[in-house]
């Protein structure tokens, strides 16, 4: 009954305290501008391929795997742990062995996967610590990103571990009439210490720190880069569907040019009384749709996309990694202040104070970097957003970009060519 | 007197004479004027009078569907052209466009049904695909037999538009030998010149983009890189030259390509 009482209230102090990181965030998506998602059907099929299935993050094929390998992994292992609070509330142990088949399944499963994600997790570190792989750097990439990432990974490591001891202490406590199956710490039990007293107090302990390690972890990831556990399956679920060569129609520019072009409408003085049109494109992140603001959130910061793209590649400054981790990093600067008051102002904004004009124009909207990335987000559109800020709002545009444009507005063509030439390709064929 | 002169079709006249021919070829800006890329356009016809098709273009009439503008930024410049030429394909009930560009083909097809312009649209690698399946091409084997050919993907046909196949099947009717770069179809680099960077210089970096690209066509043995894009064309032959290799590798477009391989 102790037992109870001590688990439900450190559930209600888990749950409370990630209730307030959401009602958090939910004040700074509050702040966006509207992302419409329809076609639930499709978007059911994608998250399947590309969430479940892991498709993406399978296009680097070995350490793919292993991410796919603890990714599902922890599927089945969540199942138990749902357990575990089911037994911890009720005082019961193993209240879900009734499900039979089901529930050797997944005791299986997991006790199988456990082992498989410990080593996989050892890679991930060897990886992280000793070996120079590229795309874990970058002038994005500060030191928090490295704790972030190490934090991340020896938690996991140590939820399995724990897991491990649960499973093995607990075919040890009852040999021979165990719920479940465990095929692998069924092999390793028999080299461990059968003192009843001993096991049972590592099954209590093995129990405890994987329970308080979920829920620590569940309240830490939202303040990390590794808040992806949650938020990422959401993210592809929400993925942009059009093909990536698609940019989203700017409504608010269409309704100008068809008054400027109907000619009763095009010198007419504006309606009284109709509201000055927003904002052209993205400056600060009161611009940006909720769904660029999820896929800031949503980010890993793995780094794939700038690996693949051309201008990170040559040298210049752009890497579309860095475009969300600023997003997410202007949001915690700027949403408290926002969601206090509407007009909030520090004097600063996405562009220029974070990411510079200079990556902005870097850009060749290639679709690289969205294609790379394993959760769908997309980077071209944020950034041609951020282009039609420069462009509509302040005219901040490279002279021979100028000079591109006034060329399609006089001749009709990016080049100074007259339209009567339009024709002398065919001359003599 | 040339006998077998090609007269192009113009809408405008064709029109005039109250008929209507099934698929508008959009040349696009680099078509027309692009002294390279011109002769892209003029293969691309030869092929189109080859098979027998019913197509005609603008001509004076056509003008940019203001893609460079949306990817510079510039919505505003953009709808206005946008809008103009909608008007315009209206006039001549236009339903089913054919372009060589990707970029237009990708506007076409993805942006312009925004805007209330709905058009079947089909790049000339997918155009010309269907015709050497159905075997209105027919290639002599003899003149790519000696020849390595690599696709450069252009990023407006594949990872914009997923099509990769159709431009590679093109080449395969060529009965050369083909190779691939390391990063292709999906993975394929940019040559660097989408988004607008055609018409700018590009930032401060330690490489230009489309000689990284052009590197990798070169390391891939390949005596002709094939592309099915003018700016793409642009940036390689700009980087063959470059590296002083445009004697022994040859760039050339997939249309022209396909001429080269039927003697017309």
């Amino acid at each position: 009954m102790v037992k109870q009482l001590i688990f439900s209230a450190v559930l209600l102090i888990t749950l409370g305290v990630f209730g307030y990181t959401l009602s958090r965030l939910y004040g700074f998506f509050r702040l966006t501008r509207p992302f419409p998602v329809s076609n639930w059907g499709q978007r059911i099929s994608l998250t399947l391929k590309v969430a479940i299935g892991q498709t993406k993050i399978l296009r680097f094929p070995v350490i793919g795997f292993l991410h796919a390998l603890v990714f599902w992994g922890f599927m089945v292992i969540t199942l138990g742990s749902i357990e575990m609070v089911i037994d911890g509330i009720t005082g019961l142990e193993r209240s879900m062995s009734a499900t039979g088949w089901f529930y050797d399944f997944v005791m299986a499963s997991g006790d199988i996967m456990a082992y498989v994600i410990m080593l996989s997790i050892i890679v991930f570190l060897i990886r992280r610590l000793f070996m120079n792989i590229n795309r874990f750097y970058g002038i994005e990439m500060q030191k928090k990103s490295k704790i972030d990432a190490i934090i991340a990974l020896t938690i996991i490591f140590f939820l399995m571990v724990s897991l491990a001891g649960i499973n093995l202490t607990y075919i040890l406590k009852n040999p021979g009439e165990y719920e479940g199956i465990y095929p692998i710490s069924a092999i390793l039990s028999p080299y461990f210490n059968r003192n009843i007293y001993s096991i049972n107090f590592l099954h209590e302990l093995s129990w405890w720190s994987h329970i308080l390690l979920i829920f620590a972890f569940a309240n830490i990831l939202p303040y990390s880069k590794h808040f992806h556990v949650f938020t990422s399956v959401p993210n592809v679920f929400l993925s942009r569907l059009e093909p990536l060569g698609h940019l989203p129609n700017m409504e608010n520019v269409t309704k100008e040019v068809k008054l400027m072009m109907n000619p009763e409408t095009a010198f007419a003085p504006a309606p009284i009384g109709e509201n000055p049109p927003s904002r052209f494109g993205v400056k600060d992140v009161e611009d940006v749709t909720w769904k660029n603001y999820l896929d800031s959130l949503a980010c890993t910061e793995c780094g794939r996309c700038t690996s693949v793209c051309p201008a990170n590649l040559t040298g210049k400054k752009l890497s579309p990694r860095k475009i969300f981790i600023d997003l997410r990093a202007r949001m915690k600067a700027k949403g408290p202040g926002l969601i206090k008051d509407k007009s909030f102002d520090d004097g600063k904004s996405l562009i220029r104070d974070y990411i510079s004009t200079e990556e902005l124009w870097a850009c060749t909207t290639c679709n690289a970097c969205a294609m790379e990335c394993p959760i769908n987000i997309n980077h071209p559109t944020l950034i041609l957003d951020m282009r039609r800020y420069l462009v509509m709002e302040e005219s901040a545009i490279p002279a021979s970009i100028a000079t591109m444009l006034q060329n399609i507005q006089n001749n009709g063509a990016p080049w100074q060519y007259p339209a009567d030439d339009r024709l002398k390709w065919a001359e003599g064929l | 007197m040339i006998t077998d002169q090609i007269k192009v079709p113009i809408m405008s006249e064709i029109a005039a004479h109250g008929e209507k021919p099934e698929y508008l070829f959009w040349v696009g800006c680099a078509g027309a004027f692009d002294e390279r890329y011109q002769k892209v356009t003029r293969a691309f016809v030869k092929l189109l009078h080859h098979i027998g098709v019913s197509y005609a273009v603008l001509g004076k009439e056509e003008t940019c569907n203001g893609d460079p503008a949306r990817r510079a930024g510039d919505e505003m410049t953009f709808q206005m052209q946008a809008l103009m030429v909608i008007e315009t394909l209206k006039s001549y009930d236009v339903k089913k466009i054919i372009t060589c560009c990707p970029h237009c083909f990708n506007i076409f097809k993805n942006e312009y049904p925004d805007l209330g312009g709905n058009y079947e649209v089909t790049h000339h690698s997918q155009f010309l695909k269907k015709m050497v399946d159905e075997g209105k091409l027919r290639t002599n084997p003899a003149i790519f037999q000696d020849q390595t050919i690599v696709f450069h993907d252009p990023c407006y046909l594949g990872r914009a538009n997923g099509e990769y196949d159709s431009p590679r099947e093109v080449i395969g009717s060529l009965h050369s030998k083909t190779t691939e770069m390391p990063r292709s179809k999906s993975k394929a680099l940019c040559c660097g010149a989408g988004g607008a960077q055609m018409f700018k210089e590009a930032e401060a970096g330690n490489k230009e983009v489309n000689m990284e690209r052009t590197e990798e066509a070169l390391n891939s043995g390949a005596s002709i890189v094939a592309t099915a894009c003018p700016f793409c064309m642009t940036m390689i032959t700009d980087g063959l030259k470059f590296r002083d290799k445009q004697e022994e590798v040859r760039n050339y477009d997939i249309a022209e390509l396909l001429v080269m391989a039927m003697g017309l």
